[in-house]
């Protein structure tokens, strides 16, 4: 008995180990240490009467450090160009990152540790669950919170003062809908979704509900979990069967590679078609871009688009970061530059309280108009929610491009 | 005259500590919390905590006094959590105290635990071996995804509870205008109202020593210890092996079931993959780390174990591997025999005080 136990400890604490080691790998971008010293140098000569405190929350270890890395480093760079720039109304910005393993638990500790820290305005939390955990603190506590990336409604419901930089859920399930229905009539779609996962279970269902007005015919539905996101000939297989010409993908996109490759193996051509959390997908690494030809995409943000603002964040993201960034360091990035926006139409101060902060803020969301990486001319509802216009690309020769509507 | 002459056991002794360090504890946080000395981080680690330790106690229930490998602990606090959310969300309306509802919740999350814990156990407890090891691991994974697939809401009509295959969403529930959805299968129960209190916290701790110190002082404790040391012996003096093992099983996962509640109850958005099989190998490691059958060991590991990785923030990326290693030379200091013999040079009297217990 005790031999089985001390065998099964053993093997949680070399789970953990590797966990641990894991994810300190990914982290340890020789590139970013410098950068962040240089940050904090910059603020450390600058800050004369006081500073804003800016934090943020975000997975930046386990399985979805992906996304809280790149709001993490979008914010950043967003920060560092703020204060090189002469800060917010004189005033530099602190900002500080705190990881929460996308746990809502564990998001909760890091939002009382930032608060600990001083907080005024958080940016965050970066994924759905943690942001509806934290969403209600902050409520409670009147502080400001505009999340780059969690999209569900749920996180903005009942809370005057928690706005999204993302589209929500539904918008992004009925406007694929909308889309297809406009674009391509009487097509016959398969749905392919992760149903123990929120955010793609939230488009799948406002889409399925969406698809019915818009004389769309939902052939197929199929689903995987966490466990089974390695093989999907199973539902490639049904989807061809059932005659599905289009395929629509609500899921992130490392799953949706394997769906790609696996499809393409069996000779199965349909037009897939995914949302913002395909986004990404280019840039996986070992994935063979020409399976994507032909991929539709509804997203805010392509890292290819020719306008000033896009291109010298894609620059300065991949000089320090040496990758491209996705549309998540673009939310991130968005969002500190909305709120500096903000901040200075209401002539915010470093010692003001965060409760004064919020409510100025939240004045200044709901009448404000912003233009930023993800979007122009975006606006706020009093509910939160932004309202933007998606963009539907579509990749060709391994960019996106913007597809003809 | 006659009590003074008689000496306490050292049992006793031990399970009365325990109670007055738990009670000192709350009463010293709950003074620093009153004061505003605490920081937030601590405070709002508070009410997790209780929920660990009680997690922690009852699995010890299970692993080290009754010496059987549970592997799903976290699958009953899930059924726990959930159930009591529905039972507290669904009441709001019917009885407005926050504490009533909470204790409603807490004992409803305890019953529904405890009927999974007698389904898992009635087949499985008849069995030798390390069976309920692997039966309570799949009990986890298949809480999991029963529960992603669960939509509930209420209405004035009553609960409407549908298990969706796949292709059923809210819209399917049926739910009048004035309804609302508690539990939307992956997405989890959100927008819970957090009701949960440090003082309900301390008390469920308290009637969880309560119950499992004197279970295991009792007849009943010992016969189930008997079964732990040695089944052979114990069945032919005559202990009924399953009456016992339930006994013990049923309690344990009904314990996991309150603080599962109470757990819930404290955040506003909870997931099913929250329980998964990490959490109930972080409890067991809570448990051998506080000492097989060591209930106050139990509780002090819960505590350093669930401010750690909090108290760590400051190494950044690196704070889970520091973590791990801090488990690990837990794990080899304390049963470093050097180090043992020096503790009890430290502590001489506590070393004469064994001596005499055990004589």
């Amino acid at each position: 008995m005790k031999k089985v136990i001390s065998l099964v400890m053993v093997m949680a604490l070399v789970m953990c180990l590797m966990a641990g080691c894991g994810s300190t790998n990914e982290t340890a971008d020789p590139t970013e240490a410098p950068a962040e010293a240089e940050a904090e140098a910059e603020v450390e000569t600058a800050s004369e009467g006081g500073s804003f405190y800016i934090g943020g929350i975000g997975p930046i270890t386990g399985d979805n450090a992906i996304y809280g890395m790149a709001v993490m480093n979008g914010a950043q760079i967003a920060v560092d160009e703020i204060n090189a720039a002469g800060g917010i109304n004189g005033y530099t910005v602190e900002y500080k990152f705190e990881d929460d393993v996308a746990d809502g638990e564990t998001a909760v500790n890091a939002y009382n540790n930032l608060m600990d820290w001083g907080m005024q305005v958080l940016v965050g939390p970066t994924t759905t669950g943690s942001a509806i955990s934290v969403s209600a603190k902050v409520y409670e506590e009147r502080v400001f919170a505009l999340t780059p990336s969690a999209s569900s409604p749920d996180v903005t419901a009942g809370k005057d003062n928690m706005f999204q930089l993302c589209f929500t859920d539904p918008n992004q399930g009925s406007g694929s809908a909308v889309y297809m229905g406009a674009n391509m009539p009487e097509a016959k779609v398969a749905v392919i979704y992760r149903n123990d996962d929120a955010y793609s279970q939230g488009i799948r269902d406002t889409f399925v509900a969406e698809a019915a007005n818009q004389n769309l015919e939902v052939v197929y539905e199929g689903t995987f979990t966490e466990d089974t996101a390695t093989d999907f000939s199973v539902q490639l297989t049904a989807a061809q069967a059932a005659g599905a010409d289009l395929v629509f993908l609500p899921i992130y996109y490392q799953p949706a590679s394997v769906i790609l490759a696996q499809a393409n193996a069996m000779g199965y051509a349909p037009t897939f078609f995914g949302v913002d959390g395909m986004d990404g997908i280019l840039t996986l690494e070992g994935f063979d871009t020409s399976l994507a030809e032909g991929v539709m995409v509804l997203t805010p943000f392509s890292a290819t688009a020719e306008d000033e603002l896009t291109q010298n964040f894609v620059a300065e993201y991949s000089a320090r970061y040496g990758e491209t960034p996705n549309q998540f360091a673009a939310d991130g990035y968005d969002c500190v530059y909305a709120l500096k926006q903000a901040m200075e139409n209401a002539g915010c101060t470093p010692d003001m309280s965060a409760e004064e902060i919020c409510n100025a803020m939240v004045e200044q969301f709901t009448s404000m108009s912003f233009s930023g990486l993800t979007g122009t001319d975006m606006t706020w509802s009093a509910a939160g929610e932004v309202s933007k216009m998606p963009v539907a690309v579509m990749v060709k020769d391994g960019v996106y491009v913007t597809a003809e509507a | 005259m006659k009590l003074k002459s008689r000496k306490l056991k050292k049992t006793t002794v031990i399970d009365f500590a325990t109670y007055i360090g738990v009670i000192l504890a709350f009463i010293i946080m709950n003074t620093l919390k009153s004061q505003g000395m605490l920081t937030r981080s601590l405070t709002g680690q508070l009410i997790p905590i209780c929920c660990y330790i009680v997690m922690a106690v009852s699995l010890n229930l299970t692993v080290g006094i009754l010496g059987e490998l549970s592997l799903g602990h976290a699958g009953f606090m899930s059924v726990g959590a959930f159930s009591g959310i529905v039972a507290a969300m669904s009441l709001q309306s019917v009885i407005p105290s926050e504490a009533l509802r909470l204790a409603i919740a807490l004992v409803v999350g305890a019953i529904f635990a405890a009927i999974a814990g007698t389904l898992v156990g009635i087949p499985v407890l008849r069995l030798r071996g390390d069976y309920l090891a692997i039966v309570t691991l799949a009990f986890g994974e298949i809480i999991k995804e029963l529960i992603n697939c669960l939509i509930i809401g209420v209405d004035e009509a009553g609960l409407h509870v549908i298990n969706a295959t796949g292709t059923k969403s809210v819209n399917d529930l049926g739910l009048s205008e004035a309804g609302r959805v508690l539990i939307k299968g992956a997405q989890g129960a959100t927008g819970t109202q957090t009701i949960a209190s440090f003082t309900a916290g301390f008390i469920l701790i308290m009637i969880s020593l309560v119950i499992i110190l004197n279970l295991v002082r009792s007849r009943s404790g010992r016969a189930i210890m008997a079964l732990r040391d040695n089944r052979i012996a114990a069945e032919s003096v005559g202990i009924n092996v399953t009456k016992y093992k339930m006994m013990a099983f049923v309690t344990s996962a009904a314990l996991a079931g309150a603080a599962g509640a109470l757990y819930g109850l404290n955040f506003s958005n909870l997931v099913a993959t929250k329980f998964d099989f990490n959490t109930s190998i972080l409890v067991l490691v809570f448990v051998v780390l506080g000492g097989l059958g060591n209930i106050w060991g139990s509780i002090i590991a819960a505590t350093v174990l669930t401010i750690l990785p909090e108290a760590l923030r400051g190494f950044a990326d690196y704070r889970m591997l520091i973590y791990a290693i801090v488990l690990i030379l837990v794990m080899l200091a304390t049963n470093n025999p050097q180090l043992k013999a020096l503790f009890a040079k430290l502590i001489p009297v506590r070393k004469g005080e064994n001596v005499n217990g055990q004589a």
